[in-house]
């Protein structure tokens, strides 16, 4: 059984885990990622990187792009809520970046037609960052980016 | 065998409003145990939304997702009683599929 | 008859027309009860959160943390331990191979709707008084056959080690949503461990000579960035208390009130406090009842 028809079962096994336990796998084959997944997008560590390893040259500054549900300050890095709404046409992809993080890129989502080009998700941030916010749209790249501080709270609540 | 999701889809400013907790650790691979052990990376890696078999949104994350995953997002078509289905894969090749209505 | 009663009279008529409107109007409203119930409770826990909300900051700084709350409420993870502690409710668990079905918590053998706003209480059968914890414990050693010591065993989880007792109170506490704290002192043992409760609170110990009372008995104190409640007052307690438990995003877990006693405890730098302890409960019946009327919003999600 090969990676790509293991990683079709369904039901959570962990398949992996047998193949590798039966030695017929190696470790790091069973780590490897999932068919569909921009490794090197991963590992970037900046902006640009990210777009490039998106298959992108640079990206240009819009206007057109918001935060929405962001706070400017988030009391625990581990969970900071991050929106994003693209008014560009054509948006067909929306990119969260951390850019202080080990990797910038947290997240990437594929915008298909009939969707709105809108998303919310939770990000970590391992300290007071900028964060980026990149789409794609009729194959150019676009950002906007937003400051968000993150504080170290209290002992209680 | 992974916890199931929380999903809600409704119909709010003609639109079907998704928001999906998904119940998963998310560990960087950077963290390590009481014991001092690097605790591996473990985390969702892709996330797919259909709706009458046709995707509504796919993602790629990374372990800088936070733990039990929070997500939404609208799409336009949907009607009441409709199924939204939700599938997330993690890079240890675990998968979880969970559905609901749109209310 | 004299004007004084026939006004009287034709007055009493109103009355009766009145009630019967009225009892047809509740008559409507119950039959349209269940969905009537559900948006009932959502707008009261959304009043509850605005009424308990303390007021917006003037601090800049403090404003936007509290939007980061807010923006934090959607999407609770303590869902999933909710979703969790139902099932375990409901499983035939234990030697004796019996569900949580017929448990009561204070309102009624199975019953769990509202139960988390009247306890803690005393209990008959054990003859003591006991909050959601220790109640489910009693629940789990007389009906499901565990013991004492299984029962009671690690209550607060961690990632690969799940606490059965953190998801049984997210289930429990969230059927009480949109309920007003009401605590009552009615039997000896209740007044009993409300008083040694406040002697707590006010007891200072430990290698730092902390009490409760040190952070928790002024207004406008914070450590860091965290502000503390001033427990001694009404609006500040009702606030504290209905919002736990709590999904700790710095734990990565649903954090029950016994974790929150226990915590404080260690930060205090007092003897770890044993779970379901009198001083625990007793501590839990003084904060508990100076919430009254406060209104349930948890499980709730902090930092």
């Amino acid at each position: 059984m090969n990676r790509r028809e293991a990683l079709k079962t369904t039901g959570g096994t962990t398949v992996m885990a047998l193949l590798v336990s039966a030695g017929l796998i190696s470790p790091e084959e069973a780590f490897a990622q999932a068919p569909d997944w921009n490794k090197n997008a991963f590992d970037t560590k900046n902006l640009n990187d990210t777009v490039k390893a998106f298959g992108g040259m640079t990206a240009t500054l819009s206007k057109d792009i918001s935060f929405v549900n962001a706070p400017d300050i988030a009391e625990n890095g581990a969970v900071v809520p991050v929106g994003v709404q693209s008014k560009i046409p054509k948006t067909e992809m929306i990119a969260i970046l951390v850019e202080k993080n080990p990797n910038s890129l947290s997240a990437a989502f594929t915008i298909p037609d009939g969707t709105e080009p809108i998303v919310s998700t939770r990000v970590k941030m391992g300290q007071t960052s900028n964060v980026h916010a990149v789409v794609k749209a009729d194959g150019k790249f676009f950002y906007a980016t937003k400051e968000i501080k993150v504080t170290l709270g209290g002992c209680g609540g | 065998m992974s916890d199931p999701m929380r999903i809600r889809a409704q119909i709010m400013g003609g639109a079907v409003d998704v928001r999906v907790l998904m119940a998963h650790e998310m560990e960087t691979g950077q963290r390590k145990d009481a014991a001092g052990k690097t605790v591996p990376a473990w985390f969702i890696q892709n996330v797919s939304a259909t709706h009458n078999g046709k995707i509504i949104l796919s993602a790629q994350w990374g372990p800088a997702v936070s733990k039990n995953p929070f997500l939404s997002f609208r799409f336009t078509g949907g009607k009441v009683g409709e199924k939204v289905i939700v599938t997330w894969v993690d890079n240890k090749g675990d998968k979880r599929t969970d559905e609901v209505a749109i209310a | 008859m004299k004007p004084a009663n026939v006004a009287a009279a034709s007055l009493n008529r109103q009355a009766q027309l009145i009630a019967s409107v009225m009892f047809l109007i509740i008559g409507f409203a119950l039959s349209t009860a269940s969905h009537a119930q559900t948006t009932k409770v959502a707008a009261a826990v959304a009043k509850a959160k605005q009424d308990a909300a303390p007021p917006k900051s003037i601090d800049p700084t403090l404003r936007e943390i509290e939007k980061y709350r807010e923006a934090l409420a959607d999407g609770n993870p303590a869902d999933l331990w909710e979703a969790r502690g139902e099932d375990l409710w409901k499983q035939k668990r234990g030697p004796n191979k019996v569900s949580l079905e017929q448990c009561d918590l204070g309102l009624g053998e199975g019953v769990v709707k509202g139960v988390y706003a009247s306890l803690p209480k005393y209990f008959a059968d054990t003859d003591k008084v006991e909050d959601l914890e220790t109640r489910l414990v009693t629940c789990m050693v007389l009906l499901q056959g565990f013991t004492y010591e299984q029962a009671k065993k690690a209550p607060f989880g961690s990632a690969d080690n799940r606490s059965t007792m953190e998801a049984l109170v997210a289930y429990v506490t969230a059927n009480s949503r949109g309920t007003k704290m009401r605590v009552a002192l009615n039997h000896p043992k209740e007044k009993e461990a409300f008083e040694i409760g406040k002697k707590m609170f006010f007891h200072r110990g430990g290698s730092h000579d902390f009490s409760c009372a040190t952070c928790h008995a002024q207004d406008n104190i914070r450590i860091r960035l965290q502000e503390l409640p001033n427990l001694t007052k009404q609006a500040p307690a009702q606030r504290a208390y209905t919002s736990w438990p709590a999904y700790r995003v710095s734990q990565g877990e649903l954090r029950t009130f016994q974790w929150r006693l226990f915590d404080c405890f260690r930060q205090q730098r007092f003897p770890e406090l044993d779970f379901t302890s009198q001083g625990s409960v007793a501590l839990t019946m003084y904060l508990a009842r100076n919430a009254n009327d406060g209104v349930l919003t948890a499980p709730s999600i902090k930092r």
